[in-house]
């Protein structure tokens, strides 16, 4: 009846697991329960839920995106402390559950913070930059939203009911096989990653046709913005590996659940073939999450340059390269498995080459601050450390770009401390970088620069503090993923690692101060101009927060840089431009078809790691059903009427008007 | 829209086709959806061709098992391939049916659709029954799990079309031609002709180069 599932499954005899899905479910609960009680439940459904309006989707992912920050930033500091103290004993974690620690960790931070975090931002700003009213398939925005966030909940799930994985972020064969892992922490990982990662190629699908298809009139491709430069290369990138992701994984569980032989020891399975699939995914991956971050940096330094992005067109090239030359490197992760030398000097060197673009883009950014009149706002403050840190990092993965030294440096710390110099440099500084940037153009309030600076300052120290030792480690012959040591030298640098990390623990808690604080001074920190950083690109041309339906009337774009341009005309003439003519909008009705869809994908999911078959069937027809009713509705659409478009927009134009004036001449 | 933008500026000035021209703003709806049809269905492809790699890295590795040449029957496929490329010309069929507002036509030609997708996965639920009775099952070797994933993913696929197809007609004779429903059935006939693709790769390496000794 119940498959696998038994009491067992509960982990009574371990505090540390049990104690923190215990306050997890409590706080769930209460947090539900004075939701109900409020009666904001219905406001809820209606606003947020069944919301396919991008920015509210965007605003969700990247919500969902901090809070399993805060997951993943737990596991790192159980991490951290044990490799200080198990030096010559055990520590305090045993080994099976330092091992799922790992695991965890990575796989959240990648797929349920990076990921969430850079689709988040996509979401929000891109059909704005555009000149849109939407996404191309507003309703399937909110299916990606909803199967991601199933994918989060099955791997928390796994915290209080069973396990997970024990094989790292990438679950290699023959390890994570039935035969070595037999428990249900890999069907966990996968049937999470699987699940979320259709989310992920239906947000990849939807932006991808975004860019494509639904440019307002006038946006030629050079004169889009480099974030939707970004952004269409990233969302290109998911549409072509993703799916190698799920076809990689749908042959491990066949493995698993079928006795299948793809990656198995016997029948002829080939475990090297695992590799090379998943790398082909995961090294366009890094690129994935690491290039919207570059689109978010080229506008924060523009912006706060006060100077268009200098080399424009180059940048768009760079960006190009980089996304055709990251599907031709994946080798270079396993240099030490036997490749030969003469394949691993090609895929060194074709990795070095996407140093080059890379380094394009840096002497843009140089140049575009280079006479410009700088602000150094918080985004810029992200955006600043960004460019130290990214280069230290990209030349720690030049050196292990190179075979040999790749031998030497494989699966140690040096590796570890060097994924987390691009990942947190660029991608995080990125999301945080963007967080800031465009949080007023969500919520219609900044954030407290003061705050944000002191959050900024602390992760940039506590960055250093944290992974500089671990080179250092790495150096002297430490290797990833150790639950315990025996050797001194070693031991100093963990020490001085948990205090970095202690470090970027109060950036954390800056980071939650600034926004209580942000809240609280909302009045006091209101943005009525929509445009408080005197921004260039269309999203500012609007109000903070949007309305529905973004645009009163499609912008007509004359240029790069198109509000810059728009605003410095407007001066011109006085803003004497004629009122334009209002039209009815449709835009497309909620639907509750993401959330429902993820309700039964989430049973689905749960009985297929359990075995339990008929819950299995029941979420399948479930899904489906979803689909036919969806399909089978009438109006997907709803009219705002050219009287209310005209109300709101005049309201907007008044308010801003004199306000857009001085903040221009400033 | 696009195509008038485009020869306005074309006549004044020949030469710069593409540079002049401005971007008109967001296409038609049906453009869109089209659009990102063809998106999704080459990231199926991409997917799809994880499979074909598998098939050929494993293509030896029979573990003392029987090789493609023993196992595989040419007029089988040679039958399943003519029932799907029938049925590629039907839906081509049902797609003029509806584009001139048909319905007679388009229920025929959607009926014999269904019909001959049905005997396609017929067969190839027979040869897979008849594989796995003679012992050459998908956990007999690693060339087997290939076969059969790569195979049975494909025949997954055509069953979910005719799920989509029965869906299809259901909405027709329920609401008419309506627009949406149009945009519906133009992505269900990308697909179906997609799986046509995808079959005569299947065709190709598979069984013809699968079963060379
Ligand atoms: C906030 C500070 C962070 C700290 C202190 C930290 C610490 C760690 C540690 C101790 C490990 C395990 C190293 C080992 O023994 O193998 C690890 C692994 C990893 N981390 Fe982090 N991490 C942090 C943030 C992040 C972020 C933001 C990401 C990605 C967005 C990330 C991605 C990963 C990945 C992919 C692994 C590999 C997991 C594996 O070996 O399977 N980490 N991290
Ligand atoms: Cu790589």
């Amino acid at each position: 009846m119940l498959g696998k599932l038994t009491w067992s499954a509960i982990p009574f005899d371990q505090p540390i697991p049990l104690i923190a899905g215990g306050v997890v479910i409590v706080a769930l609960l209460a947090v539900l329960i004075w939701v109900v009680v409020k009666g904001h439940l219905p406001y809820l459904w209606r606003e947020w839920i069944t919301s396919v309006d991008h920015k509210r989707i965007g605003v969700m992912y990247v919500l969902l995106a901090s809070v399993m920050f805060l997951r993943g930033g737990s596991d790192a500091i159980l991490m951290r402390i044990q490799q200080a103290i198990a030096y010559q004993s055990q520590g305090y974690l045993p080994p099976e559950h330092y091992n799922q620690i790992f695991s965890a960790h990575g796989t959240i931070m990648i797929f349920f913070v990076a990921m969430p975090f850079v689709i988040g931002l996509m979401n929000l700003v891109v059909p704005l930059q555009l000149g849109v009213r939407d996404v191309a398939f507003p309703t399937l925005n909110s299916v990606g939203f909803w199967l991601t966030a199933t994918g989060a909940l099955l791997v928390n799930l796994s915290l209080v009911i069973g396990e997970f994985a024990r094989t790292g972020w990438l679950a290699f064969p023959p390890l994570s096989g039935l035969v070595y892992s037999p428990g249900v922490g890999v069907d966990y990982y996968a049937w999470s990653l699987q699940i979320s990662g259709v989310g992920t190629l239906v947000a990849g699908i939807n932006l991808v046709t975004t860019v494509l298809k639904l440019r307002t009139k006038g946006m030629n491709y050079l004169r889009m913005p480099m974030f939707c430069w970004t952004t269409l290369a990233s969302n290109l990138l998911i549409v072509a590996a993703f799916p190698i992701l799920t076809a990689t994984l749908a042959m491990l569980l066949l493995d698993r659940y079928l006795g299948f032989h793809f990656f198995t020891n016997e029948a002829g399975g080939n475990v090297m073939m695992f590799m090379n699939l998943i790398w082909a995914w995961g090294h366009p991956e890094v690129y994935i999450l690491v290039l919207p971050a570059f689109g978010i940096f080229s506008e924060v330094v523009s912006t706060f340059s006060g100077k268009p992005l200098f080399g424009y067109r180059s940048m768009v090239l760079a960006t190009m390269a980089i996304c055709v030359i990251s599907f031709m490197v994946w080798l270079h992760h396993f240099f030490t498995m036997g490749a030969g030398p003469d394949v691993n000097a090609i895929f060194g060197i074709a990795s070095m080459i996407i140093a080059v673009p890379t380094g394009v883009k840096i002497y843009n950014w140089l140049f575009t601050m280079y006479g410009g009149r700088i602000r150094f706002a918080t985004p810029m403050l992200w955006s600043v450390g960004f460019m130290v840190t990214f280069i230290i990092g990209g030349l720690t993965g030049v050196l292990v770009a190179v075979p040999p030294a790749d031998f030497i440096l494989h699966n140690s710390m040096f590796l570890v401390a060097h994924f987390h110099n691009v990942i947190i440099g660029g991608v995080l500084f990125g999301a945080f970088a963007g967080f800031t940037y465009w949080f007023p153009k969500a919520f219609g309030f900044r954030l407290d620069e003061r705050w944000g600076k002191a959050a900024f300052w602390c992760t940039f120290i506590g960055f250093y503090v944290t992974f500089v030792p671990l080179y250092a480690a790495g150096m002297l012959g430490m290797t990833r993923r150790m639950q315990h040591y025996d050797v001194a030298v070693w031991r100093p640098w963990m020490i001085v690692a948990v205090i970095g990390m202690a470090i970027l623990t109060v950036a954390v808690v800056c980071q939650v101060v600034q926004l209580v604080v942000s809240i609280r001074n909302r009045e006091a920190l209101r943005d009525r101009t929509g445009d408080p950083w005197d921004g260039r690109s269309l999203e500012w041309a609007t109000s903070s927060p949007p309305p529905v339906f973004n645009f009163a009337f499609h912008p007509d774009v004359r240029g790069e840089d198109a509000y810059w341009e728009m605003k410095a005309k407007a001066r011109q003439e006085q803003f004497a431009h004629a009122e334009p003519e209002y039209r009815d909008i449709e835009m497309p009705r909620n639907s509750p078809t993401g959330f429902v869809c993820a309700f039964f994908a989430t049973i689905m999911g749960f009985a297929l790691i359990w075995h339990i078959w008929w819950m299995v069937i029941l979420g399948l027809i479930g899904a489906w059903a979803t689909f036919v009713v969806f399909a089978w509705r009438d109006h997907d659409e709803y009219v705002i009427p050219a009287a209310d478009v005209a109300r709101i927009d005049r309201a907007n134009i008044e308010e801003r008007r004199n306000l857009v004036s001085l903040a221009g001449s400033v | 829209m696009a195509i008038a933008a485009t020869a306005g500026h074309a006549h004044g000035d020949p030469h710069h086709i593409g540079v002049v021209i401005e971007h008109p703003g967001p296409a038609p709806k049906r453009v869109v959806t089209g659009f990102g049809f063809w998106i999704f269905l080459l990231s199926d492809i991409v997917m799809f061709s994880c499979f074909f790699a598998a098939y050929a890295v494993l293509l030896g590795q029979t573990a003392g098992g029987p090789k493609g040449a023993e196992l595989f029957d040419q007029r089988n496929v040679a039958i399943e391939t003519v029932c799907l490329l029938v049925s590629s010309f039907t839906c081509g069929m049902a797609s003029i049916a509806a584009d001139v507002r048909n319905r007679f036509w388009f229920y025929l030609a959607m009926a014999a659709t269904c019909l001959l997708g049905l005997i396609f996965l017929a067969i190839e639920f027979r040869e897979f029954a008849d594989l796995v009775a003679r012992g050459a099952g998908p956990t007999r070797s690693a060339f087997l799990t290939a076969f059969f994933t790569l195979v049975g993913c494909h025949g997954l696929h055509v069953t979910a079309g005719i799920l989509w197809l029965l869906t299809m007609m259901a909405q027709v004779f329920a609401k008419g031609f309506r627009a949406d429903i149009m945009r519906r059935m133009l992505c269900f006939a990308l697909f179906w002709h997609a799986l046509d693709i995808i079959w005569v790769a299947v065709f190709s390496v598979v069984y013809l180069l699968g079963s060379a000794p």
